[in-house]
């Protein structure tokens, strides 16, 4: 057996092996069939990063399904052939700041910067929101998307996977790439979802909802129930940087901006 | 609680803040503004001068209080970190340490902070010389693509630090994030020569100092404060050769000394001057005179006033010394100008000094002679402790062997039929030590007959083993897969080697 037939081998095995991993976190109700390019997440708990001492330290995701793959400019000028309200020249600043859909050449062709693979940034929250309900479909809550983000390759506690927790850490701190990557270009994780971390960030229903306060020592003070969202509690691990990061990114947005590296998928409930 | 009943408080929090917050966000979506009361002690507006170090605003010749205008914008940004080595740098004004910004006390500043579109993460600034909770940083938390505003009355002098405050706050400090904000005192500072500004930072890179390459951020030493790198203005050698701060002879000098930290306390010096006055933590109060080295904290400064007499090259350390000449943190102040023989006189004297060993060596320099020798001796006695037993040879041998030769000849040495000879069991390997030896050193090319099968194939010479190399991976061959027989000697392969004709010109060179 030549080396290269002897990787693909083991790759099938450990692919194998993630998929019973996987299962095996909640191997209870009959799997459902996914709708088209979703994959199903299995119910099961996320510890969010921040929770007051005396709240549940786990929420209850219950089974949905996610898309595989970020939402392309491919699929989103679909989206605005439909919706004419969406397009670039017609959208309310109300709804996305003005450098909505900014890296597309018109209105209905996106052109050399926006190519059909490619994950759809520069979108509003609001925008995004539109997409899924025209799609039949919702964003992902945090909790859902956290959840699902905490797989890696290998098993559904990607937390608990050290050899991933620092690629993830890698990615997190190197600069954003001038072109971005096609989208399912990476592993999947063990759920069957691609480019949760590594390409681009990703709207969620409660973006704002779990709050960091802009100034990240305050966030384990006394007085955070003045803020809005998680409550008092300091952070429960305080060494997840990838997740502060995350938090902290969503906490700095408000819903009708858009960002060079912020795009979404949608999720449905089964 | 019940999932459903946590649901539902889960989704009341979120129409409690989400929901309004998105309802604001609607009414005013971009360019929100607060009305603010006028302040009648400011007159006129003027744009902050902003400065990149070692370089520092000119002194405010104003009288009275002003509104100033300071525009900083964050970019993140692959940078230098040292000679072969960069690293993702975030920064206020594209370089490390951040812009310097100088105003006077009883300013109205309007701060602008820009987040470049580029930018992967959100970033604030929360000023040391802000009164107000963080510092600005809750209310200059801005997106990539976006700009943050806000105001505060300077009311405290003094020199402080600035830097981002985003969670994780120690790795965006970490990543470069940190300058200084210098208040004037309404009188001013006394005047000097020059003014200069020196800030040490950390930097956590997953490889040792000095591992080329592009560096990514490495959290666990960040968490155990063990940095790759301790730096002066944010890379190493960035005060050192054409960048070193200048003076001539005579002029007096004003360090604006900054730590960004985020996790080291510096103990800064220069070597071969005192400090004539320390305005100590960076208030408005010389506070001691005659200083040799300064304590400066991490988020935290120091002003260092002193005069140069004489001419020559002083160098800038954290005399925590490891840091200075391991880790990079180092510059140079070049002082021009004729001698001055009073103060310093150069070296007068260049004469041998013989101490105790004068005469021939003491009696304890030549017992030590006489037992190192003892020592030597007894390790080439040993042939387990020098090396030479045949079970070590084939023990090393074996690692030769998987490195070099196994391609060829397969890991049991059963070579390839009909391209490669085997070595196990090998006659044409057993019958003749001093043609093997002389196989390795030359190659081997043109046919040969290796248990009664031919053979034309080439082996390339393995020349650049070492003796020992050569003779411990034959002991190995000639003691496995199925051989028998007696070690190689590292003086045998050296006696081949030494009747080899010279090698071929090679006619490429």
């Amino acid at each position: 057996m030549n080396p290269r037939t002897n990787n693909l081998v083991l790759a099938a095995a450990v692919m194998l092996a993630a998929a019973a991993m996987c299962a095996a976190a909640t191997a209870v109700a009959a799997a459902p069939v996914a709708p088209a390019g979703m994959a199903i997440i299995a119910a099961g708990e996320h510890r969010p990063l921040f929770v007051l001492p005396n709240e549940p330290q786990t929420v209850p995701v219950a089974q949905f399904a996610l898309d595989k793959l970020p939402v392309t400019n491919g699929e989103f000028l679909d989206f605005v052939r439909d919706n004419p309200r969406w397009r670039r020249s017609a959208v309310k600043r109300l709804f996305a700041d003005a450098n909505y859909l900014k890296h597309w050449a018109g209105d209905l062709e996106p052109g050399e910067a926006a190519r059909t693979n490619q994950p759809v940034v520069w979108v509003s929250w609001f925008a995004a929101k539109a997409f899924a309900q025209w799609k039949g479909k919702r964003l992902p809550t945090v909790a859902e998307w956290e959840y699902a983000a905490a797989a890696s390759p290998r098993r559904a506690d990607g937390e608990n996977d050290p050899e991933y927790q620092r690629a993830l850490r890698h990615w997190y701190s190197m600069p954003a790439p001038a072109e971005l990557s096609r989208v399912g270009a990476g592993l999947p994780n063990c759920f069957g979802v691609f480019d949760l971390h590594g390409l681009v960030w990703e709207w969620t229903s409660d973006f704002n909802s779990a709050i960091i306060t802009g100034d990240a020592r305050g966030d384990t003070g006394l007085d955070r129930q003045l803020f809005c969202g998680a409550g008092s509690a300091g952070a429960k691990d305080t060494g997840n940087f990838p997740a502060f990061m995350r938090y902290g990114f969503r906490s700095s947005l408000k819903a009708p901006y858009t960002v060079h590296n912020l795009g979404f998928r949608c999720a449905k409930d089964l | 609680m019940k999932p459903n009943q946590f649901l539902r408080r889960f989704l009341l929090a979120g129409m409690l803040c989400a929901y309004p917050a998105l309802v604001r966000a609607a009414e005013a979506p971009v360019t929100a503004t607060k009305p603010r009361p006028v302040d009648g002690t400011v007159q006129g507006e003027e744009k902050a001068v902003l400065t990149q170090a070692p370089f520092v605003p000119p002194p405010i010749q104003r009288t009275h209080a002003t509104k100033v205008v300071v525009n900083l914008e964050v970019i993140e940004s692959t940078k230098r970190l040292a000679d072969g080595v960069e690293y993702v740098f975030w920064t206020f004004g594209g370089e490390v340490p951040g812009s310097f910004i100088r105003i006077r006390e009883g300013d109205l500043v309007e701060f602008h902070l820009m987040n470049h579109p580029s930018s992967k993460m959100p970033h604030n600034i929360d000023l040391h010389a802000v009164t107000g909770p963080g510092g600005g940083a809750a209310s200059s938390f801005t997106a990539p693509g976006h700009k943050s505003v806000f105001s505060f009355k300077a009311i405290n002098p003094g020199l402080y630090v600035y830097h981002c405050a985003t969670a994780p706050v120690g790795m965006h400090v970490a990543n470069g994030m940190y300058g200084l904000i210098l208040v004037e005192p309404k009188e001013g500072l006394p005047p000097v020569d020059r003014e200069y500004y020196v800030m040490q930072g950390e930097v956590y890179t997953a490889g040792r100092f000095g591992e080329e390459g592009l560096q990514p951020f490495d959290q666990r030493k960040a968490e155990d404060e063990r940095p790759g790198y301790v730096v002066f203005n944010g890379s190493v050698g960035s005060l050192v050769g054409d960048k070193a701060v200048k003076a001539k002879a005579g002029e007096k000098v004003r360090v604006f000394v900054g730590n960004g930290g985020p996790n080291l306390i510096s103990s800064f010096h220069i070597i071969g001057e005192i400090f004539d006055k320390v305005y100590q933590e960076g208030g408005v109060k010389v506070t001691q005179e005659q200083v040799q080295t300064t304590v400066v904290p991490a988020g935290g400064s120091a002003i260092v006033e002193f005069s140069v007499e004489v001419p020559g090259t002083y160098i800038l350390v954290d005399h925590s010394l490891f840091r200075a000449f391991n880790k990079g943190a180092l510059g140079m102040l070049k002082v021009e100008g004729p001698e001055n023989l009073l103060v310093y006189s150069g070296k007068e004297v260049d004469a041998v000094y013989l101490g105790s060993a004068a005469e021939g060596g003491s009696e304890i320099g030549r017992r030590i002679v006489e037992l190192e020798a003892a020592r030597a001796a007894a390790i080439r006695a040993d042939e387990k402790i020098a090396g030479l037993t045949k079970d070590i040879q084939i023990a090393r041998g074996k690692q030769v062997f998987l490195q070099t030769c196994f391609v060829c000849h397969q890991t049991e040495g059963q070579g390839i039929p009909g391209q490669i000879p085997p070595l196990a069991k090998s006659d044409y390997l057993m019958s003749d030590k001093q043609r093997s030896i002389r196989a390795v050193l030359q190659g081997l090319t043109g046919e040969v007959e290796v248990n009664g099968k031919k053979y034309n194939g080439i082996m390339t010479p393995l020349n650049t083993l070492s003796d020992t190399e050569i003779a411990n991976v034959l002991t190995y061959v000639r003691n496995s897969f199925g051989n028998s027989g007696e070690a190689v000697s590292a003086d045998e392969v050296k006696r081949q080697r030494a009747e080899l004709p010279p090698p071929a010109a090679n006619k490429f060179e």
